[in-house]
């Protein structure tokens, strides 16, 4: 079975430093795919490396077997890709209705000029965007605050918002930075159905960076440890629960969120 | 064009190079520590002519030395960018950056217009200095040119010492990186920002001395069009690095004084020149030559 | 008092009302256009206030809901002029219908240039694009300075008095329905996307690119009309007309009526002009008051008068209550 995102032996150098170090990562469609390790580890570097946000300096990542290394941003969101951020990046003066549509409007096809004279295509699809906008929010229940602003929120729900948001531009691949983070026990709990939910909802591949173990160890079928740059253990959830370099880097023996 | 006139004219860069180094100096200082372009500057650069104009045409009984209405400039419009900054700039310290340009542009707009209502036509400069000339070897060479020169380059040295070996320059320097964790440790940073601006102005009101003296017809105008071509200088040379700034100013100089001096080109080309350089610069060096892209995490 | 306020507020959100205004104004336009029914410095005060409104409108594209800092607007005005003027003075000259063409022209030339810009936009932002327009605002002062074709320093002269109020009625409203359906599309949401944050709109796949040289070639082109218009009003131009100073006065409309806001625009236009008019006889004074007002405003309210908000008016159906299913 042919992986729908393989990382193969990518390093990213900054200058002297060294972020991501010949990592390995083939994460099947349909899987979910957790990526952990301490802080500073090199994940987010790698999902910045996956949407284009830096180029490999060495080795290729490849979407459905398509290189992609060095794609611009856009079209690697266009081609399936969608992420939410660490420190949420929403378009805070915008309301949430906006932030969705916007992810929302590679759906629509009409061209400048249609723009420019409010010809019928543009309003027919306007219309579209608002409709299909705000049927995704429903089920993350924020269809009742689309004319909310999103700095309005609070904190999960934002969470939630930038969720939908990548959500919009129908993906195959969904890379949730830390969805957790912040978030106490029974959060994170409710978090994970949430996310099982997403994924056979919407039918997603998740890939997601986490810190809080239960999360991560419930719902990846596949987790990926990396230390200053380097894998350093891949495997199933119980697997990489046994292992002890990952214990001894990371885990630190004890059982707590 | 033999070897003379070539030294001629490198004295002549250098002379009209040192004066757009200075000016660019201020531009490069309060970038360096607060990412802000100060769009006043070049306005101060002007009235540092004016202000000289003014002490010896008010003072016309003494002969005052050369030096001390230097001191006396560099004070005045040093305190004058001070203020500035304090009423001005400061209260609109942590909003969007875009506040803070317009802000400056109309700082300069007022100080630029205030003078042109005080001095509707262009003054004359009154001479502080009898120049002699030298003849070597079939150059030309004036002690007044040496005197701007000397004095330019004096100054220039004096601010490297000052960033380099002072703990002023330190604090200036680690502003700079991160204005936002230097107060915690212990640095006063109004402080630092308020000496900032008082040393770039100072050094562009001298300059803006030394102008009159080399070309001695001064007018309020002389803010856009001699002031923005020193900010010119210090974009191509990376604004934000002081050493850039010294390079951008001769660079611009040399550039200037060379397109002048070549037989087809007529004089009114000087600004077409200068600006359409700078637009190729930026086009292949963002940042200037020694300039840094601002770093963004994500 | 309540019914006589809802009344208003139903009359104001009858669907009716721009459309009713714009067809009244123009009509009233055309009238005092050929019947002595104004005086003529006030119908001068109308078509300057218009030309403005364009000029404020184009750049608040740029600087307000994309979040650029031009300072070159005043370029495209010029190249605006300088075209139409050429049109009609040279090309076409004693021909009353080369107008309206001359001034299409005008944004076309002025929109070509903007596209280059918006190629320089892409890998340079904030200060460093600040720069690149002001670079290009001297470069196209200096250029026509050296050009004799177009009369040096001393600039082009006898241009007929082409600009009516109708004229200027008629872009006005072209150039703020446009701008409006373009802020009311996805290529407008894009822009908006931009000025918030560049990363999160790629990453969201917003074709970034494409509205930034939508945007600037937009406003480009409105920033040539309203040269046009401005050519064939003061019937005069030159070099100097068009420098910072003029791009000044243009930024001062937009943050004061307020940035993102085509209500604002009008807004701007409309104060900056008569409080300009209103503090002619001052002389220099007037450029003392102005800059210094501006400071005051990005003092105490840096997002303008009505930043970032709009009148009902403006918005199309579709974004009266986007709540509301059909």
């Amino acid at each position: 079975m042919s992986a729908l995102l393989e990382i193969d032996n990518v390093t990213k150098r900054f200058g002297g430093l060294c972020a991501v170090s010949h990592c390995n990562v083939s994460v099947q469609a349909g899987h979910t795919h957790g990526i952990i390790g301490p802080n500073g580890a090199g994940k987010t570097t790698l999902f910045n490396l996956i949407t284009g946000i830096y180029k490999p300096t060495e080795g290729c990542i490849r979407l459905r077997g398509e290189e992609i290394s060095g794609f611009r941003p856009g079209r690697i969101a266009l081609m399936g890709i969608g992420r939410t951020f660490q420190n949420i990046r929403l378009l805070k003066s915008q309301t949430v209705l906006a932030n969705v549509r916007i992810a929302h409007d590679s759906q629509l096809h009409y061209h400048p000029l249609e723009a420019l004279l409010h010809l019928p295509r543009l309003r027919r699809d306007e219309r579209r965007s608002i409709n299909e906008s705000l049927e995704l929010l429903e089920p993350f229940g924020l269809a009742g605050h689309a004319n909310d602003l999103a700095s309005e929120l609070p904190y999960g729900s934002q969470r939630k918002l930038e969720i939908a948001r990548a959500l919009a531009l129908k993906p195959a691949l969904l890379l949730l930075d830390e969805p957790a983070a912040g978030m106490n026990t029974g959060e994170t709990a409710e978090l994970t159905e949430f996310l099982r939910w997403v994924r056979d909802h919407f039918d997603v591949t998740l890939v997601l960076i986490e810190h809080h173990m239960h999360l991560v160890m419930n719902l990846s079928d596949r987790i990926t440890v990396l230390d200053f740059g380097q894998t350093i253990a891949e495997g199933t959830p119980e697997e990489i629960r046994a292992n002890p370099r990952v214990i001894e880097a990371y885990l630190g023996g004890s059982e707590e969120d | 064009m033999d070897f003379a006139y070539i030294v001629q004219q490198a004295i002549n860069a250098l002379q009209l190079g040192s004066i757009y180094a200075l000016i660019a100096l201020g531009y490069s200082m309060v970038y360096g520590v607060l990412v802000m372009i100060n769009f006043a500057h070049g306005d101060l650069f002007m009235l540092g002519a004016f202000l000289c104009f003014l002490i010896v045409s008010s003072l016309a009984a003494f002969t005052l030395p050369f030096f001390l209405v230097l001191l006396l400039v560099m004070v005045g419009i040093g305190l004058l960018g001070a203020l500035i900054e304090r009423l001005a700039y400061r209260p609109l310290r942590g909003g969007p950056r875009v506040s803070a340009i317009i802000t400056a542009l109309g700082c300069g707009l007022v100080i630029a217009n205030l003078t042109l209502v005080r001095f509707p036509y262009p003054q004359p400069m009154p001479q502080l200095f009898t120049s002699v000339s030298y003849h070597v070897y079939g150059v030309t060479i004036t002690s007044l040119q040496i005197l701007i020169i000397g004095v330019a380059v004096v100054l220039m040295l004096g601010l490297d010492f000052l960033i380099r070996k002072t703990s002023y320059g330190m604090a200036m320097r680690a502003i700079s990186f991160d204005v936002k964790t230097v107060p915690l440790m212990g640095i006063p940073v109004n402080r630092i920002i308020t000496l900032t601006f008082f040393i770039g102005a100072g050094l562009g009101g001298a300059a803006g001395m030394l102008y009159g003296t080399a070309y001695p017809v001064i007018a309020p105008s002389m803010g856009i069009l001699v002031g923005w071509k020193a900010f010119i200088a210090a974009v191509i040379g990376g604004i934000g690095s002081i050493r850039g700034a010294v390079l951008g100013g001769f660079f611009l100089g040399a550039v200037e004084v060379t397109a002048v001096s070549l037989p087809n080109v007529p004089s009114t080309y000087r600004d077409l020149i200068s600006y359409s350089l700078l637009l190729i610069i930026l086009i292949f060096k963002p940042h200037g030559f020694l300039g840094k892209a601002p770093n963004q995490k994500v | 008092m309540a019914t006589a306020r809802s009344i208003i507020q139903k009359v104001a959100s009858w669907r009716w009302v721009v459309p009713t205004l714009v067809v009244a104004g123009l009509l009233f336009a055309l009238l005092a256009d050929y019947r002595p029914i104004l005086n003529g410095y006030i119908q001068f005060v109308l078509i300057t206030i218009g030309i403005n409104i364009i000029l404020c409108a184009s750049l608040n594209l740029v600087n307000g809901y994309m979040g650029e800092f031009s300072v070159g607007h005043a370029g495209f005005m010029s190249l605006g002029a300088y075209a139409s003027a050429v049109f009609t003075t040279k090309w076409m000259p004693d021909n009353a219908v080369a107008f309206f063409p001359s001034v299409v022209f005008a944004g076309l030339v002025a929109a070509c240039v903007g596209f280059l810009l918006a190629l320089l936009s892409f890998k340079t932002r904030g200060d460093y694009l600040a720069i690149i327009t002001l670079a290009f605002l001297m470069i196209v002062k200096s250029a026509f300075e050296n050009i004799p074709y177009v009369g040096g320093p001393r600039g082009l002269l006898g241009i007929d008095k082409s600009t009516t109020l109708a004229w200027t009625f008629f872009w006005v409203v072209v150039t703020l329905w446009v701008i409006r359906n373009l802020v009311y599309s996805k290529f407008g949401r894009a822009i908006t996307a931009i000025r918030e944050d560049e990363i999160a709109a790629n990453a969201m796949g917003v074709r970034t690119r494409e509205a930034k040289i939508i945007a600037f070639v937009v406003s480009s082109f409105f920033g040539g009309v309203a040269g046009a218009l401005f050519a064939h009003q003061l019937q005069f131009i030159n070099p100097s007309t068009f420098d910072i100073v003029k791009s000044t006065e243009i930024l001062v409309m937009v943050y004061l009526g307020g940035i993102a806001s085509l209500g604002g625009s009008i807004l701007g236009a409309v104060i900056f002009t008569v409080l300009s008019q209103v503090l002619q006889p001052l002389g220099t004074w007037r450029m003392v008051i102005l800059p210094l007002l501006l400071v005051l405003l990005m003092l105490f309210r840096p997002r303008g008068i009505m930043g970032m908000k709009e009148l009902t008016w403006f918005l199309p159906k579709n974004e009266l209550d986007p709540t509301r299913k059909p």
